[in-house]
């Protein structure tokens, strides 16, 4: 499973406010490669988050072309792209955005729901996937009694479970502490090092760093694009914290 | 998503608002019970005037005499002397399509057994009369042809008189005193109830037409030989009830020697055509309640249409929050719509138990007929899950047409 996954060509948003018309994004030509963990950065306005919605599957490119596993993507109509969002593409959003006063269980198992399958069938994916992320054990809980970190690996959970091959967190750790964004990175990790795709927007540079590639944006254009030198492991700082915390403690 | 997910969808929504819910129901529920009630009161009336059509006997004509006259003033209906027993045997032998012909003499005068009495009309008739107005005989035996040739001193009772005159004793075989005369018991006759008009058809006693003229009608115009005051013909077939009338017309016109141009001495009257009036304005009636009650459905269906747009704008991010996640836009508009009608069906039940409820209580307090059509039922439901499609409809392509990214950052 290697290969280019995304693939944009002269890559352009328009949007219409009134009589003005705002370039969001132009001329992007982009490749993510199947494996890849990239961080895309930029201050805001610079075009990262409607690049994120573009590749997402959730907007549609003004200019160029958009192909997704070597498929030509940009054309197509709402409800083929909400196949491809279902099927390929898992979203993690910075409020985690969970349904309130719904289970996890339920939560997490709604994409399979959309993707035609039957409820029980959903429950039983969906639990596969809360014990992956480590929260089988909270399933009946609402995302009320679940604290941030929980809230945010339940949504991991169900942007998994229809298997994708693209995982898109926007500012996943935003609304997180530092150890529990961490965590989450470490997650984000693991996930990556088991073959998927991970892109995570970002203005965090110490977030970036847990990334292999990052792709700068401003003003609309591809600013910088480069490997990333000196790459974080979540795990290690976490281990490192609990060591610092240890011998606090033992003062 | 397959169908039983989405309900489930729809149930938690309503569910999580329930109270709204329930307060966006109500329009429905009250349109629905109003609708059963009214229906249930409508086809009560309808259903007493049909059984007011059966007490009456069913394809009944009625003959009655026109207006006499002394010397140049005219007297009024019924005053005339025209019709005969002749007449009644010639309707009954040459006018097509006539089963039976009663003649008919009344007078209204005491009845005495032992220390009781009682005033009720005294009917005197031939056997056919029972037969023309579908009456039975609950004991005893209709008079013969030959009670009535032979002016035979019989009589048939009402439940009425029965029950006036009688207390617990058996009627049959009894002797009764009509004008001093006595009389013996031969039959009581089935209850029949009031009639349209709101007279007790019971309060009656039937005597043989002959005796009638020679012991009780006395010695006024009407005892004269052969005069009746009415006939009570039966037709064969409900079809035939027009041709029938026009029959009799010409029958009596011609025996009676009227000129073409010169006014009838009798009168003609379709009592099922009467009946028929009465039971068209009742229809007329309910369906008017039900046109007001549809009112109510329709505000109900207006109510159910706000409070989705209320519901979709609050739930924008959930609705984009669905279609990141792979919610088409059929999806989304299944989802809302099967809401909506949720609602409105939720309500229809609940309006047609409410509405049942009613209609047993009005039968019950105000003792008027009810008469509940499991096809109003029916007719209900699929009207309110209409009105949830209709109504819902809208609500939902509002939300199916929502842009993803619009409605994930929706505040």
């Amino acid at each position: 499973m290697t290969g280019v996954l995304i693939e944009t060509q002269g890559l352009g948003r328009d949007y219409q406010l009134g009589e003005t018309t705002v370039r969001a994004l132009r001329d992007v030509d982009l490749k993510i490669a199947r494996g890849e963990f990239v961080a895309v950065m930029g201050p805001s306005g610079s075009g990262k988050s409607t690049f994120m919605n573009l590749i997402g599957c959730l907007d549609r490119p003004t200019a160029g072309r958009y192909f997704l596993e070597g498929a030509d993507i940009s054309q197509l109509g709402r409800d083929a792209l909400a196949n491809i969002r279902n099927e390929k593409v898992g979203f993690v959003f910075q409020t985690f955005s969970l349904l309130p006063r719904t289970s996890a269980l339920d939560n997490v198992a709604m994409p399979v729901l959309y993707g035609g399958k039957s409820g029980r069938e959903g429950r039983k994916k969906a639990l596969e996937t809360l014990e992956a992320v480590g929260l089988s054990d909270r399933a009946s809980h609402h995302p009320a009694q679940l604290s941030g970190g929980q809230q945010q690996r339940v949504a991991i959970a169900r942007a998994l479970v229809n298997d994708p091959v693209l995982i898109l967190a926007d500012e996943p750790t935003g609304a997180l502490d530092t150890r529990t964004g961490l965590e989450i990175m470490a997650l984000f990790q693991e996930l990556n090092r088991q073959g998927i795709t991970v892109v995570v927007v970002t203005h965090d540079p110490d977030i970036a760093r847990h990334a292999k590639r990052i792709v700068g944006f401003r003003d609309g254009r591809v600013l910088s694009d480069e490997a990333v030198a000196n790459r974080a492991d979540a795990r290690t700082e976490l281990a490192a914290l609990a060591d610092a915390a240890a011998r606090e403690a033992a003062q | 998503m397959n169908f039983s997910a989405t309900l489930a969808v729809a149930l938690r929504a309503l569910r999580v608002n329930a109270l709204r819910s329930g307060l966006t129901m109500l329009g429905i529920i009250i349109g629905v019970a109003a609708v059963i009630t009214m229906v249930a009161v409508g086809a009560g009336a309808q259903d007493r005037v049909d059984a007011q059509i059966q007490s009456l006997g069913s394809n009944l004509i009625i003959v009655f005499n026109g207006a006499g006259h002394s010397r140049r003033a005219r007297l009024g209906a019924g005053t005339a002397l025209s019709l005969t027993e002749a007449d009644t045997r010639a309707i009954a032998n040459e006018v097509p399509g006539i089963e039976v012909a009663a003649p008919t003499v009344r007078r209204t005068t005491q009845l005495v057994v032992g220390n009781l009495n009682w005033s009720a009309s005294i009917q005197g008739t031939t056997p056919d009369y029972l037969v023309a107005r579908d009456w039975d005989i609950d004991s005893g035996r209709n008079m013969s042809e030959q009670d009535v040739r032979s002016t035979a001193k019989v009589v048939l009772l009402g439940q009425t008189v029965v029950d006036n005159l009688f207390l617990n004793a058996d009627p049959l075989g009894a002797s009764i005193r009509i004008k001093k005369v006595p009389f013996t018991v031969i039959g009581v006759l089935a209850k029949k109830g009031q009639n349209s008009f709101g007279q007790d058809q019971d309060d009656i006693a039937i005597i043989p037409i002959s005796t009638a003229k020679k012991r009780v009608i006395g010695t006024t115009a009407r005892s004269r030989p052969g005069s009746v005051s009415s006939i009570i013909i039966k037709v064969r077939d409900a079809d035939d009830m027009f041709a029938a009338e026009d029959g009799i017309n010409a029958l009596l016109r011609q025996r009676h020697n009227i000129r073409p141009g010169q006014p009838d001495d009798f009168g003609v009257r379709n009592l099922s055509e009467l009946m028929a009036t009465r039971a068209e304005s009742n229809r007329v009636l309910s369906i008017l309640l039900a046109a007001v009650a549809s009112v109510s459905l329709l505000v109900g269906g207006i109510g159910i249409m706000n409070i989705m747009f209320v519901s979709v704008t609050e739930r924008t991010r959930e609705i984009g929050l669905r279609m990141a996640v792979g919610a088409r836009p059929r999806d989304i508009l299944w989802q809302f719509l099967v809401e909506a009608v949720t609602l409105s069906l939720i309500g229809g039940l609940i309006g047609i138990a409410l509405g049942l409820f009613g209609a047993g209580a009005i039968a019950r307090l105000a003792e008027w007929p009810m008469l509940v059509q499991p096809s109003s039922l029916v007719i209900a439901f699929v009207f309110a899950g209409a009105v949830g499609i209709f109504f819902g409809y809208y609500p939902a392509r509002k939300a199916a047409r929502l842009n993803p990214i619009d409605a994930l950052r929706y505040e």
